[in-house]
């Protein structure tokens, strides 16, 4: 008989630190999870109350203001098209969890962003941590989202949140680090505090660069709910989960060419929200 | 110059070695080993040694010297934007070296506005809004802040541009906005590294001249740096030459181009004696601006203004030299009705032969209103050698 190399116990050590994480911190994930999902439910249900086409309407109009004609009626088309495909619901539950996952992601995001670019070791203890969260499979955030806050939006929140975090910290790094030192030497020179010298030098002259990570951070969102329809995040992820499920090729492909059109709508927008900041 | 006036800035055996374990280098620097030395044997970057000087109120002081020598560690540690290594500043009689951080910003904001080579403009601001930053940092309230703005940028000459970007003026406007930035502040003392290095020659001569009698107004105390010995000239009170991060000679233009010139050559261009080597032929330029025998007083006069002359050097149609004229001279042949400057002209100028050494026209070019005009054997005027240009070639001959 071989001799056998006992195996580390990697696995189980994680189990062990979750189960005690959970654990320790179950009252502030009941309350972040009821907090959440009053606040998810209420937007999804405040959408839904709307008319369909009034909504339409605004998101062309708010197009228009921001991207142009083009884009304005390329979202009325497109919502429309989902509207009729009877993917209103899911469309709408899909969008709400990305918005939410979005503002929560940035949220924290563009203070560590900013935290880092400031200070050198904060730079180099997150740097390799962005990485691993971005190399990790996304499915494997999945896992540890449910014993914290179970089955649900809340959990594909969370681990949307977790998933698209990365781009918005390391390009607020970025913007910021890339602020042209003469820039900053005339803040000095004119006798700005540190704190002047965020506020009016480093994160106005960082914002388009600020507007591109919301810009990647939005579409790794879309793309992390789309998968947690797997711990039932619901929306348009779960038509194609269903679809999956039954084997039904054309309602998958209904739900997944919604993605794709709601993907199209949020990155243009986005997108031309970072061109414009670049011009002033 | 009398040394009873006020003494803005006196900064006193001033060293800076870029580490934070400068002890070695200052040492070397100590038992006057130069700077290459210490760097070879230390492995420390010297960026001043042992600089020493007063900056008087109301003057505008250049400091010269070629790349490398020092000048923007020099001019940044005035307000500490570098911290010196040793050495004791004092900007108004108070030491600044060792004010802690809220102090020294006060002092920054109170006392020094700062002018860029890049320009340094806020791209997200307005030219009203890059001009106002300074006051903004000071908390002045936005109706005063406005107005003081305002008057800045009119003062340099940009009045109607408040709402532009900066991307979408010309470098000489952007130098103006920046310019007026750190007038808007109102502080005594102007910082000003390479503040027209970027700029083309023309426009650069004209914001030199810009500089000049802005300061007659506001009487600022101006801490000039510049790689041009031209420019050094034109707007220098007095001019400080730097070599290796040391004061080689300081003294007014007049000094620096007559008395102890030789010697600063010597010294700058180390062992060779460099205006003894160098002829006319390499610190030729063309004449800026000519005019004919035949021109009248006022063509005279108009080439002049062009070119900010006080006076023209005038040739006849085959390029032969016949003299010069005075922009006075001029202006009394217009009046008189004189139709040709030809029967005006002072006839009696030095010139030079392309072959002959810098050294030998050092004393010529002194005192003399024109530049001094370089002939061939034909008196055919072949270009002029200025105080600049002869300075330049000095300059540029001890660099390679
Ligand atoms: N941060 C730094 N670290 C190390 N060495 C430096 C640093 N800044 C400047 N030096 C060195 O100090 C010396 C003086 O540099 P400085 O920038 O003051 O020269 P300068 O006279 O302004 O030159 P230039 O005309 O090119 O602007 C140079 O040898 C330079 O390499
Ligand atoms: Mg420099």
């Amino acid at each position: 008989m071989a001799f056998e190399i006992p195996k580390f116990p990697l696995d189980d050590l994680i189990d062990d630190g979750l189960d005690w994480l959970t654990d320790a911190m179950a009252g502030a994930t009941k309350a972040v999870s009821r907090f959440a999902e009053t606040g998810i439910d209420a937007i999804v249900d405040g959408l839904l109350f709307l008319p369909p086409w009034l909504l339409i309407i605004v998101v062309a109009l708010v197009a228009w203001r921001i991207a142009g004609r083009r884009v304005a009626l390329f979202s009325a088309a497109g919502l429309a098209f989902l509207w009729n495909l009877r993917l209103w619901e899911p469309t709408i539950e899909t969008f709400t969890l990305v918005i939410f996952s979005t503002l929560v992601a940035v949220m924290i995001g563009l203070p560590l962003g900013i935290w880092a670019a400031l200070k050198e070791r904060v730079y180099r203890v997150i740097m390799p941590v962005l990485d691993f969260m971005q190399t990790m499979p996304a499915f494997v955030y999945l896992i540890p989202a449910i014993p914290f806050f179970g089955l649900g939006p809340v959990s594909a929140a969370f681990a949307t949140v977790i998933f698209s975090m990365p781009p918005a910290i390391r390009l607020t790094t970025l913007g910021i680090r890339q602020v042209p030192p003469d820039l900053i030497e005339a803040a000095d020179a004119f006798g700005s505090t540190p704190r002047q010298k965020l506020l009016k030098v480093q994160l106005p002259v960082a914002v388009p660069t600020i507007m591109a990570g919301v810009n990647q951070t939005i579409m790794l969102a879309l793309s992390m709910v789309v998968i947690a329809a797997m711990i039932g995040a619901g929306g348009l992820g779960g038509e194609v989960w269903k679809a999956i499920q039954r084997l039904q090729a054309g309602d998958g492909f209904e739900a997944g060419i919604a993605i794709v059109i709601l993907a199209m709508i949020l990155d243009r927008i986005t997108q031309k929200l970072a061109s414009r900041a670049e011009h002033g | 110059m009398s040394d009873d006036r006020t003494v803005k800035i006196e900064v006193r055996n001033l060293s800076k070695v870029f580490s934070d374990s400068p002890e070695p280098a200052l040492e070397l620097l100590e038992q006057r080993v130069p700077k290459d030395e210490v760097l070879e044997r230390t492995g420390l970057a010297v960026g001043l040694d042992n600089v020493s000087f007063d900056l008087y109120q109301g003057e505008i002081l250049v400091v010269m010297g070629l790349s490398g020598s020092g000048k923007s560690t020099l001019i940044r540690c005035v307000n500490r934007l570098i911290e010196p290594t040793t050495g004791s500043i004092r900007v108004d009689g108070e030491d600044i070296t060792d004010v802690p951080r809220d102090e020294l910003l006060r002092l920054r904001r109170d006392k020094f506005g700062m002018v860029f080579q890049q320009f340094a403009l806020f791209p997200h601001r307005t030219i009203q809004g890059n001009v106002e930053y300074g006051l903004e940092v000071q908390k002045v309230e936005p109706a005063e802040r406005a107005e003081k703005a305002r008057r800045a940028i009119e003062q340099v000459g940009l009045a109607g541009w408040e709402d532009a970007y900066p991307n979408q003026l010309s470098g000489g406007m952007q130098q103006r906005a920046g310019l007026a930035r750190a007038l808007a502040v109102d502080a005594d003392i102007l910082l000003m590294d390479e503040a027209f290095s970027a700029l083309d020659p023309l426009i650069r001569r004209d914001m030199q001249h810009e500089l000049v009698a802005l300061q007659e107004k506001l009487q600022k105390t101006i801490l000039f740096i510049s790689h041009d010995l031209d420019e050094a000239l034109n707007i220098g009170d007095r001019i400080i030459l730097m070599k290796d991060g040391a004061i080689v000679q300081s003294g007014t233009p007049e000094e620096i181009l007559t008395r102890p010139a030789t010697e600063y050559v010597e010294r700058f261009v180390e062992n060779v004696d460099i205006s003894k080597v160098l002829t006319a032929e390499h610190a030729l330029h063309r004449a800026r601006a000519v005019a004919y025998c035949g021109d009248g007083p006022v063509t005279a006069l108009h080439k002049m203004k062009e070119e900010n002359l006080s006076a023209i050097l005038v040739v006849r149609t085959d390029f032969r030299l016949a003299g010069m004229i005075t922009a006075e001279d001029a202006d009394r042949a217009r009046r008189d009705g004189v139709d040709r400057i030809e029967s005006v002209l002072q006839t009696d100028l030095p010139t030079a032969t392309r072959d002959e050494h810098l050294h030998d026209l050092v004393n010529r070019l002194a005192g003399l209103s024109v530049p001094l005009p370089v002939v061939d054997a034909d008196h055919k005027l072949l270009g002029v050698v200025s105080k600049g240009g002869l300075l330049e070639a000095l300059a540029e001959g001890g660099s390679d």
